[in-house]
């Protein structure tokens, strides 16, 4: 069986993220109505449902929030991954998201580790936001 | 607010827990007659009595649910309720059923699971591709298919692992503890002739020398797959003093959803099975120390650990310390899943949670032979779907 890869495929919505990814730039929602940062995108803020939410550009630094090592392929797509290094990483603007890190050794993932952003092309269209120590 | 405790759990019903069914193929309708056969019997009630079904998905259709089951038993109803909480939902099941019963709209209502094998098609389809996506939505516009599943975020284990990770970075990760909550809840199976580790107890070394899956989560302390199901008989105060048994009287419950993925969890160590416990204890007028039994959840050891926690068996992060300094089998000092809960009886899909609340009726109802729990008269039970994403609790008392 052919297994491609699932990729993200971005809407109207979301589309801002994943072009930043593209330009090597990370973008998330700020909400004017409650100043709190939102992620994933929305059409209205998560905090206070005010769909005043604008885009901004913002580093993409944080801190490793959790992980595990999956040693059994989540699915069959990933098996030449194992041990997928599956991440939390929580940004400094303190909203979290699900990521993979890459560029270090297993035993040497520690939660609450410096994590900058790797930033990883998979197709013409799709950048993935991966992470590396900082 | 909230149940008069006015509505008892009166019969049950429970296949066998098999790692390999070999029994005759029946059809999810099928087995949803096998089912409320079997526990109107137990109950000593007949078909005509009901007039409530409460149900999940069935194989054959995936709409119309409960006018497929209706129509099917032959016994038209007043209430009828498709719960969709993954493990929660026969906890669900249980306390609409009841919050029904005491409005008026129904007097028996049938709560099943049936998790069987189902005969295999003679026109089999091509594998569906969202099967591999398990518990995980890659539909279009699901926020699973865009965060989540392109970096393998997918299914419930590593979701499950992460949790353990964050929660031992937080508060400590003691593996030897988590591996003798394996080694209790095994000895109760081993007595649990439905279990699919019936006769099967194991060690602390070996649930240690199980292949790592997701750190820190080892395959023992992970369900195995198995077929199954049950059923319960939920009935009013009026029908329960006819019936056969000491009836089961649901007086707490609570239900708390928060997040699908846990990566948006406010706090990934705080659980929504807290809530959801707060209010089913209030709502009983009874305390976690007036226990007599706690059937828990427990898809992995850390969501048995955490429930302990959050339900307010022993204070946060003293979990560990707990399960070392607690005899969690059926004769000790804090009865813990005497069935053996579903790492002894395996989890057969939907169904698992099914097993935590007939376990529950069985004690109280003093039925359960060589693991009764000596003078049983109140049971917590809980139920989580997803990955600590829905979470649910009873009280359930006797006399």
């Amino acid at each position: 069986m052919d297994l491609v890869k699932p990729f993200p495929r971005p809407s109207s919505t979301t589309r801002p993220f994943w072009d930043g990814l593209n330009k090597r730039e990370i973008q998330i929602q700020r909400c004017e109505g409650c100043d709190s940062w939102v992620f994933y995108p929305r059409t209205r803020c998560p905090s206070c449902l005010s769909d005043q939410l604008i885009w901004q550009k913002v580093s993409g630094w944080g801190v490793l929030y959790t992980f595990t090592l999956a040693r059994q392929p989540t699915a069959p797509h990933f098996a030449e991954e194992t041990p997928q290094r599956l991440a939390v990483v929580e940004l400094d603007e303190g909203v979290r998201m699900t990521s993979t890190l890459v560029n270090v050794d297993p035993s040497d993932i520690v939660i609450g580790m410096r994590l900058r952003p790797y930033f990883d092309q998979v197709s013409d269209a799709i950048t993935l936001l991966r992470y590396q120590p900082g | 607010m909230g149940l008069r405790g006015e509505a008892a759990i009166v019969g049950f019903a429970e296949f066998k827990h098999e790692r390999k069914y070999e029994g005759p193929r029946l059809f999810t309708i099928e087995q949803w007659s096998e089912l409320t056969a079997m526990a109107l019997d137990d109950a000593g009630l007949k078909l005509t009595d009901v007039n409530g079904v409460a149900c999940t998905d069935i194989r054959e259709s995936g709409m119309f649910v409960p006018a497929t089951i209706v129509e099917y038993l032959g016994q038209p109803v007043n209430f009828a309720e498709r719960i969709d909480l993954g493990g929660a939902s026969s906890v669900g099941m249980v306390w609409r059923a009841a919050a029904a019963i005491e409005l008026g709209i129904a007097d028996v209502v049938i709560c099943a699971t049936p998790a069987l094998p189902i005969p295999s098609n003679p026109e089999p389809r091509a594998i569906d591709p969202r099967r591999f996506f398990q518990s995980s939505s890659n539909e279009w516009g699901s926020p699973q298919a865009e965060f989540e599943i392109p970096y393998g975020n997918l299914a419930q284990n590593c979701g499950y692992a992460m949790i353990a990770q964050r929660y031992g970075a937080e508060y400590g990760y003691n593996e030897e503890a988590m591996a003798k909550l394996v080694v209790d809840q095994r000895q109760n199976g081993a007595l649990n002739p439905l279990a699919a580790f019936y006769g099967k107890p194991t060690t602390v070394d070996e649930v240690l020398a199980s292949k790592m899956i997701a750190d820190p989560l080892r395959m023992l302390e992970i369900v195995m797959p198995v077929a199954g199901g049950g059923a319960v008989v939920v009935a009013s105060r009026e029908v329960a003093q006819r019936c056969h048994h000491r009836p089961v009287w649901i007086t707490g419950f609570g239900e708390h959803l928060t997040i699908k993925t846990p990566t948006y969890a406010k706090d990934m160590c705080t659980t929504p099975v807290g809530p959801a416990s707060k209010s089913a204890f209030r709502m009983a007028g009874l305390a976690p120390s007036d226990i007599d039994a706690a059937e828990i959840y427990d898809c992995y050891t850390i969501t048995v650990l955490m429930t302990l926690e959050d339900a307010g068996f022993c204070a946060k992060g003293e979990g560990q310390h707990f399960i070392l300094n607690s005899d969690m089998t059926h004769t000790g000092s804090f009865p813990l899943n005497t069935h053996g809960g579903q790492l002894g009886m395996g989890q057969a899909g939907a169904a698992g949670g099914m097993t935590q609340v007939v376990e529950a009726a069985r004690q109280i109802m003093g039925r359960a032979e060589d693991r009764q729990v000596s003078a049983c008269d109140n049971v917590y039970v809980s139920g989580t779907g997803g990955i600590m994403s829905e979470q649910a609790a009873l009280v359930l008392q006797g006399a």
